[in-house]
């Protein structure tokens, strides 16, 4: 898939000169492509004056930055200690069994990509997972796998899933 | 705004929004201008009152407060028809005894405004007294300022618990011309969710004590270093932040005085360790968060290598009330040693999850089964509180009756941490949480210092080997020995706590190791490789809660009959186990 690089330039442009602007830059950049894509780390290395390595240093310390295009649809359990207390290591389990997918990696037809999160800081309704940007919480194995096929039904339907 | 109106708060936490809260405020509104109530009846969007009741819906008049919980957009026809048609409170959905419970008790100077304001109307803040203090501190030295606060006797929020004002005065005194006003909103504890509630229900509180802490140490730039994982807080910041500007509480001549302040956010990009003062300013410097040896301190040389402070969430959102109503009054609340209030997440296998906010010296019992309702399952024992997050310990009921002080907390072997209060019953195994933070701390080590990159890994593997049931008596001399000397030698706060999980269990619940090591047992059926997944008939109910949880049909039962679990369709999940109250599952 060929890449539109000129949005990366449109970002660059919006933190030149600015200090400390690499994070804030890349996560742009994620936000775009949803991924940082190989040849946007290039240019940005040129750009900048540093060397690519510095860049991929940041960009596989910090958890939020992927290298590769993920799912559709961002499935995150959160693995903070309520969540563990409360079973969230046997809902990680149930999806990567369901998916097919360990955590970190995404469903062959690219609709769902498995993470686990640290915390996700809504302890009182553990366990949590978060689709996209909502919040499931309260979670049993029978109640995550009606959200699953909820999800999975819509992209049937939208001819995305096989 | 005329008194007689009745203001609808709608808690809009993120717990709030997931179960709803957007739509019932929607359906209010409705209901009002249906029946057209607008001049009697008013929907405010408030942030988190700490209690997760979704969702929690307070009509609040001159004659008083009246509380629902549990409310669902569907539900609110219902109380529409009785409340605001004939002004009678609806009896199925108000707030019960729990909820009266969680309350008192608490005396709230952190969350005062979390639930009660619109955290997106900077008029809401001020109207409940929010940047009062400004006018008092432009008419004080910083020096003045940094006294008051000193007197108080507000420690850090984070964790470490150093006097804040002290760590003012040393940057205040440091040279190097340009300084800088940084707030440790990197809320990375597991288990610990007060300063994202702060940030969404009050954003001003925490931006009213950044220019009141950049006042005194003399910074005319502030950072606000945020986790991504926090959109919503975010958000509201900039909202907040922009709406400040307008007002004239940010920008150049703060309220007509000489003072200029602003403040930029940084969002985190999900690295635990960046809560450690060095690793958050390099990665605010767009560089790996690597934490670097101390001396020097940030407070001589921090951003940029200039003098710079960092404070908490929960200790800023403090400073306000601290000025306006003097270091006396602060100091009076709390106790020996440790002055004021703190938060607590209490989380796990609690009745009440939510923020709890107690004075200083309230036992961990007090708290518990006072606010938080005792245990979420009565027919399962309390067994065991963890605090502090991955760098605390946990605690067993012995020791339940221990005030929540700096000093008494840290005897135990625990930290106060951030707050964090996990609960654990019958059901959990302290093994495995053990072995939980330890696997969380080797995940979130940067990897520079070989005490915390190799020793925890060490740790991890003897952890993992003895929920497998191949541990030795010996692992446990093995773990005590590394675990204290990973404590001396590794470089920052995340290496020097991490073993805490490890040592504090071996220290309160030896018999649970010896279990698993000596009879190849785990008493809380949680550690799979040691679980037979049979049906133990002495103590099964035939309840068929288990039949009815198991989600691939491995289970046969009957009405009146025992449950048998056929192992060859077990997929090993563990939902039957989860839902047995009777620990009949083995």
């Amino acid at each position: 898939m060929k890449i539109d690089l000129s949005k990366t330039k449109e970002i660059l442009e919006r933190y030149k000169g600015k200090k400390g602007a690499l994070i804030p830059l890349l996560q742009n950049v994620q936000a775009t492509y949803g991924y940082v894509p190989g040849e946007a780390v290039d240019i940005i290395a040129k750009e900048l004056s540093i060397y690519p390595v510095t860049i991929y240093g940041v960009l596989t310390f910090y958890t939020q930055f992927c290298l590769t295009p993920r799912g559709k649809h961002i499935i995150k359990v959160c693995q903070g200690t309520a969540c563990h207390v409360m079973g969230g290591k046997d809902i990680l389990d149930y999806l990567s069994e369901e998916l097919g997918i360990k955590d970190g990696e995404t469903t062959k037809d690219g609709v769902f990509s498995l993470e686990r999160a640290a915390c996700l800081g809504c302890c009182g309704m553990a366990p949590v997972i978060t689709i996209d940007d909502e919040f499931h919480g309260w979670l049993t194995i029978t109640k995550i796998g009606e959200v699953l096929n909820r999800y999975k039904r819509q992209a049937l339907e939208a001819g995305e899933a096989k | 705004m005329s008194d007689k109106i009745t203001k609808i708060l709608i808690c809009m936490g993120t717990s709030g929004i997931s179960a709803g809260a957007e739509k019932v405020a929607e359906n209010f509104k409705k209901e009002i201008s249906g029946r057209k109530l607008s001049d009697k009846f008013e929907v405010v969007r408030v942030g988190d009152r700490g209690l997760f009741r979704d969702v929690l819906v307070d009509f609040v008049s001159d004659s008083g407060r009246i509380t629902y919980e549990y409310v669902k957009p569907e539900n609110v026809a219902k109380i529409a028809e009785s409340h605001l048609a004939k002004g009678e409170p609806f009896k199925d959905l108000l707030a019960g005894e729990d909820y009266k419970k969680f309350f008192e008790g608490q005396t709230r100077i952190v969350l005062s405004n979390c639930g009660e304001i619109d955290p997106e109307n900077i008029e809401d803040y001020i109207n409940a007294g929010g940047y009062a203090s400004l006018d008092k501190i432009f008419a004080a030295t910083p020096k003045e300022i940094i006294k008051e606060v000193k007197d108080s006797g507000l420690k850090g929020r984070g964790g470490a618990g150093f006097l804040t004002g002290l760590k003012w005065e040393f940057c205040h005194n440091a040279s190097g011309g340009e300084k800088y006003m940084v707030c440790n909103a990197d809320e990375g504890d597991p288990g610990a969710f007060m300063d994202r509630s702060v940030l969404e229900g009050d954003p001003h509180s925490v931006i009213e004590g950044m220019i009141i802490a950049g006042y005194a140490i003399g910074a005319e730039n502030g950072y606000i270093y945020c986790r991504a994982e926090y959109p919503l807080a975010i958000k509201r910041l900039n909202t907040a932040m922009a709406q400040a500007r307008e007002k004239g509480f940010l920008g150049k001549n703060i309220s007509g005085s000489k003072f200029s302040f602003d403040i930029t956010i940084k969002e985190g990009a999900g690295a635990f360790v960046c809560g450690e003062e060095t690793a958050l300013l390099a990665s605010i410097e767009g560089r790996r968060g690597m934490p670097v040896p101390r001396p020097p301190f940030p407070a001589q040389k921090g951003l940029w290598g200039k003098p710079t402070t960092i404070n908490n969430v929960e200790t800023l959102a403090n400073l306000s009330q601290i000025i306006v109503k003097g270091a006396a009054w602060y100091s009076a609340i709390g106790c020996e040693g440790s002055a004021g209030t703190k938060v607590f997440a209490l989380a796990g296998k609690i009745k009440n999850t939510g923020l709890v906010e107690v004075p200083m010296g309230t036992t961990i019992r007090e708290l518990l089964f006072g606010p938080g309702g005792g245990m979420l399952n009565r027919m399962l024992k309390f067994k065991g509180v963890q605090l502090g997050g991955p760098s605390g310990g946990c605690l067993p009921e012995s020791l339940l009756d221990t005030p929540i002080d700096y000093d008494s907390i840290t005897k135990t072997g625990a930290i106060m941490g951030s707050g964090g209060m996990v609960v654990m019953d019958a059901r959990t195994c302290m093994v495995d949480v053990a072995k939980f933070f330890i696997n969380f701390t080797v995940a979130e080590s940067c990897g520079k210092c070989v005490p915390c990159r190799v020793g925890l890994k060490r740790m991890l593997e003897v952890m993992e080997s003895i929920t497998e049931g191949k541990g030795k008596e010996e692992d446990l001399d093995f773990l005590r020995e590394l675990g204290s000397s990973i404590k001396d030698t590794a470089l920052c706060g995340l290496g020097n706590t991490a073993p805490n999980p490890v040592l504090t269990t071996i220290r309160y619940f030896l018999d649970e190791y010896l279990s698993h090591i000596n009879e190849k047992k785990c008493p809380a059926v949680v550690c799979t490789d040691l679980i037979k997944f049979e049906v133990v008939n002495d103590k099964c109910v035939k309840c068929g809660k288990c039949f009815k949880a198991c989600p691939v049909d491995a289970i046969e039962w009957k009405k009146k009959e025992f449950a048998k679990i056929d192992k060859d369709k077990c997929t090993k999940c563990k939902s039957c186990i989860n839902v047995c109250d009777f620990m009949a599952i083995r």
